[in-house]
C-alpha cells in the first residue's frame, strides 16, 4: 500500500545539523575566528557591507563564518538582520572631499592638489601564487612615509572651476529609502544610485563592461578614485548641532565622461558617480560608470537599447538576493502545476495524434 | 465550524495594543522565551503555544522573545494592513508596498508571510500547506516561523484554521466566513509575460487594456485548439482588473469567485498586495465558444476514492507505474478517516 510522504519537519532537521558539522569541516584543523575572517577576508567582509547595506564589520564576518563563506547567503543574512533594525535617525552627508585618504588616484591628471596615492592596490602586482604563504611566515611592515599635511579635492572640482564638467547644484532633498518605499519607476537619481549602491558586483561589472564595449558607450575616464575613512555626523536635538559619533571607511569613484553638448547644454564633460561601503574599488568603479550609462534621458541622448541604459532593466534585477531567491526557488516543489501541464500536455498530444496530421510531433510539445 | 472568527476589524493597530509585545507569563527568569510542543504535521491535535510546556513530543520550537510578535514592527504591519485595506476596497488591483526582507529567501513565500504576519491575532489557529500538504518542506518552515516568533496555535485542519497560508493551491474543503486565505505570489502581473515592463503593464490596467491578453488567449485556440494554460490562470474580478491568482492550477479557479473567506495575495520581491473580498465575482478569461474548463487527472484518489478532488500523480516504480492521490492531505486523510477509501486506500473499517 502506498503511504504519502511525510517527515518533512525531520529531514529539516537533520538536513540543519549535517549543514552545521559541514561548515565546521574537518575538525582537526583550527576553527577560523571570526576576528580572523575581519582581518584576513576584509575584502569579502566590505562586500557582504556593502551588499547588505550594513555597515558593520564583526556582523559581516560571523556571516561569512556561517554562510561558510558563500558571499550571497551572507549578504542575505545581514540584509534580514538589518530590516529588523529600529531606525534612530540619519547622519549628516558625510564629507568625502574630506575624507582621510588611504588611496587617491586620477586618471586624468598625472599630477594634481593631494598628490596620487596608491594605497593597498592589487593593480600593479604579478599574479603569481605565493607559495610563501602557504608556509604561515609573518609579512614585514611595510614603509612608511609621513602624512602630506594638505588637502585632497575632488578632481571634479577643479575641473568645474573652468566650466568644463557639468555642474552639480548642493540639494538637501531628503533621499528616498528603498528599503522602506515601495519602488515606483521612473526613479529619480538618488533612488537608482540607492539601489546600485546594494546591487550585485557581479552585475554590476557586467554591466560597466558591456558599456565599454559599445552597448551604451560613455566614453569613461576615472577622474578619481579615493579610498579612505570620513567622519559621520549626526545631529542631535538636544545639542542643536552635529557630534561625531565615529567614522566609516568608504570607497568612492568619479568618472568624467565625454558629452558633445545638446539642445540645451554646451559641450562639457559629465559626471557617473559610485560610492559604496568599504574598500569595494571594483563595485564602485562599475556603478559610476552605470549610473552615467542611465543618465541618458537627463542629458538628452538617444536611448540605444543597451542594457546599461535601461532603468527598469537595471533596478529590477541587481539586487542579488531578490535574484538568488527566485531563481533558487524553482527548487521548491512544483508538483501541482506540472500535474496540470503534464495533463494539457497528454491532451494535445491526444489530440494532435489523432487528427494524425504530418505536424503531430510540433504540435505535442 | 471555525475557530475564532478573524473580522477585519481585528487587524486595526490599535486593538491590537503592545499586549503582544509582552511574553507570555511563565517562563523561568533565565529562560528566554518558553518551550512549547507544535502540531504534527499530518493535523493531529490543536496546540496553542505555552500549553504543553517540556513538550511530549520530539520536536519543539522555542517562541522567540527578541522579536516582535509575528516577527515584523507594528509600524511594518501598519504599512501593510493600510495596503491590505486597499486592496480589499479595489479589488484585484495591485497595491504596492513596501515590502520588508525576511528571513526566509524571496520567491519562497516572503510576500504571503508578511501578509500572514499583518493579519496574525494571539488568537489565530494558523494552517500553511504548499502544493495542497501541511508537511510539505516549505510549508513546515513558515509554519514553524509563526511557532516561533507568534507563539500561534497551528493546525492541519482546514475547517479548524481561522488563516491559511498556501502556496499553489486552494483547499478543497469550501472556507467559511471569518477565514482568511493568504496566498505566495512570485509574479502578480498576469501581463507580465506579454509585456515584461512595469511602467507598460501599469498603464494598461489603468486603461483597463487587456485586448494583448486575449490575443495570447486566441493564438493558443488557432495553435492547439485550446487555450494552453494550466495554472496560474487570468481571471478578471468584479469586471475590471484581469488579475493572475498565483500559480494555482486552473482548477482552482472556479473556488476564488463567491468565496465566503478573505482572499489576500502577497508578492514580496515584486513588493504587490492585492485581494478578493468575500463573495467576489472572479471570473477566469475565454471566449463564448471556447470556454473555461477546470481540469484534473481523469482519475478518482487511490487512498480515499474522491472523484471531485485535484491529485498528484505520483510515480511507483521504474516500469511506468503511477497512482493518483489527493493533492489536499487534510481533506484525503479526512475522508480515509470517514471510511472513505480509494483502490490503494485501507480496507473499511482499517
Amino acid at each position: 500500500m502506498y503511504v504519502a510522504v511525510k517527515g518533512g519537519e525531520r529531514a529539516i532537521d537533520a538536513a540543519h545539523a549535517w549543514l552545521a558539522e559541514e561548515r565546521r569541516g574537518d575538525p582537526a584543523v583550527p576553527e577560523l575566528s571570526v576576528a580572523q575572517i575581519r582581518e584576513q577576508m576584509t575584502l569579502a567582509v566590505n562586500r557582504v557591507m556593502a551588499e547588505g547595506s550594513l555597515y558593520d564589520p564583526d556582523l559581516a564576518a560571523l556571516a561569512i563564518k556561517q554562510a561558510r563563506g558563500d558571499l550571497i547567503e551572507a549578504v542575505f543574512l545581514i540584509r534580514a538582520w538589518r530590516t529588523t533594525l529600529p531606525r534612530f535617525g540619519a547622519s549628516e552627508p558625510v564629507d568625502t572631499g574630506a575624507m582621510a585618504v588611504d588611496r587617491r588616484i586620477s586618471a586624468t591628471f598625472k599630477d594634481l592638489p593631494g598628490g596620487q596615492v596608491l594605497g593597498p592596490t592589487f593593480d600593479y602586482t604579478h599574479r603569481l601564487l605565493d607559495f610563501a604563504l602557504a608556509a604561515e611566515g609573518e609579512a614585514p611592515p611595510a614603509p612608511t612615509a609621513d602624512v602630506r599635511d594638505e588637502p585632497v579635492p575632488h578632481v571634479a572640482t577643479l575641473l568645474n572651476r573652468d566650466g568644463l564638467i557639468e555642474d552639480e547644484a548642493p540639494d538637501d532633498t531628503p533621499p528616498p529609502d528603498l528599503t522602506r518605499q515601495p519602488l515606483e519607476l521612473p526613479a529619480s537619481r538618488a533612488l537608482r544610485l540607492q539601489a546600485l549602491a546594494r546591487g550585485d558586483e557581479g552585475f554590476l561589472l557586467s554591466l560597466a563592461y558591456s558599456t565599454q564595449r559599445g552597448y551604451g558607450r560613455t566614453h569613461a575616464f576615472v577622474g578619481e578614485l579615493r579610498i579612505g575613512r570620513v567622519a559621520v555626523k549626526v545631529e542631535l536635538p538636544e545639542l542643536g548641532f552635529a557630534v561625531e559619533i565615529g567614522e566609516v571607511e568608504l570607497t568612492e569613484c568619479e568618472s568624467v565622461n565625454q558629452f558633445r553638448g545638446s539642445k540645451t547644454e554646451p559641450p562639457q564633460f559629465t559626471r557617473g558617480y559610485g560610492l559604496v561601503m568599504g574598500q569595494s574599488e571594483r563595485m564602485a568603479l562599475s556603478m559610476s560608470l552605470v549610473d552615467r550609462a542611465l543618465r541618458w534621458q537627463e542629458l538628452g541622448e538617444d536611448f540605444t537599447g543597451a542594457p546599461a541604459q535601461d532603468e527598469e532593466f537595471v533596478i529590477s534585477h541587481c539586487d542579488n538576493i531578490q535574484a538568488t531567491g527566485f531563481l533558487e526557488h524553482i527548487k521548491l516543489p512544483h508538483y501541482v502545476d506540472f500535474q496540470a501541464e503534464l495533463e494539457l500536455v497528454r491532451r494535445l498530444r491526444r489530440e494532435a495524434l489523432l487528427a494524425a496530421n504530418p505536424g503531430a510531433e510540433e504540435a505535442a510539445e | 465550524m471555525t475557530g475564532p472568527s478573524m473580522p477585519l476589524a481585528a487587524v486595526d493597530p490599535v486593538a491590537q495594543g503592545d499586549h503582544r509585545l509582552k511574553e507570555p507569563p511563565g517562563p523561568p527568569p533565565q529562560q528566554k522565551g518558553h518551550r512549547t510542543q507544535h502540531d504534527e504535521a499530518d493535523g493531529g491535535e490543536d496546540q496553542k503555544a505555552g500549553e504543553g510546556v517540556g513538550g511530549r513530543g520530539h520536536s519543539v520550537t522555542r517562541v522567540m522573545s527578541d522579536y516582535n510578535f509575528a516577527y515584523l514592527d507594528e509600524q511594518t504591519k501598519r504599512m501593510i494592513r493600510r495596503a491590505l485595506l486597499k486592496a480589499l476596497a479595489v479589488p484585484g488591483y495591485q497595491v504596492p508596498f513596501a515590502s520588508r526582507e525576511m528571513p526566509m529567501p524571496y520567491g519562497w513565500g516572503t510576500g504571503g508571510v508578511q501578509v500572514t504576519a499583518a493579519c496574525l491575532v494571539p488568537e489565530d489557529r494558523l494552517k500553511v500547506i504548499d502544493q495542497g500538504a501541511d508537511d510539505t518542506t516549505n510549508a513546515v518552515s513558515i509554519r514553524r516561523f509563526f511557532e516561533r516568533t507568534a507563539g500561534v496555535a497551528t493546525t492541519g485542519h482546514t475547517e479548524a484554521a481561522t488563516l491559511i497560508q498556501t502556496r499553489h493551491r486552494i483547499p478543497e474543503t469550501p472556507l467559511t466566513e471569518g477565514q482568511i486565505l493568504v496566498y505566495q505570489v512570485p509574479i502578480p502581473e498576469p501581463l507580465r509575460f506579454l509585456e515584461p515592463r512595469e511602467t507598460e503593464t501599469r498603464k494598461m490596467h489603468e486603461l483597463e487594456e487587456y485586448g494583448l491578453m486575449y490575443v495570447k488567449l486566441y493564438e493558443d485556440i488557432a495553435r492547439h485548439g485550446e487555450i494552453a494554460t494550466a495554472y496560474a490562470y487570468p481571471v478578471k474580478v468584479a469586471g475590471r482588473y484581469v488579475m493572475d491568482p498565483s500559480p494555482i492550477p486552473k482548477f482552482d479557479n472556479p473556488k476564488l469567485g463567491g468565496c465566503a473567506a478573505i482572499q489576500l495575495f502577497g508578492a514580496g520581491r515584486e513588493a504587490r498586495i492585492y485581494a478578493l473580498p468575500p463573495w467576489t465575482e472572479v471570473v477566469s478569461l475565454d471566449f463564448e465558444d471556447h470556454p473555461f474548463v477546470a481540469s484534473k487527472a481523469d482519475h478518482s484518489c487511490a487512498l480515499c476514492g474522491a472523484g471531485n478532488s485535484y491529485l498528484d500523480e505520483v510515480i511507483t516504480d521504474d516500469r511506468g507505474s503511477r497512482m493518483f492521490v489527493c493533492s489536499d492531505t487534510d481533506f484525503c486523510a479526512g475522508r480515509q478517516a470517514a471510511g472513505k477509501a480509494g483502490s490503494e486506500g485501507p480496507k473499511e473499517g482499517a
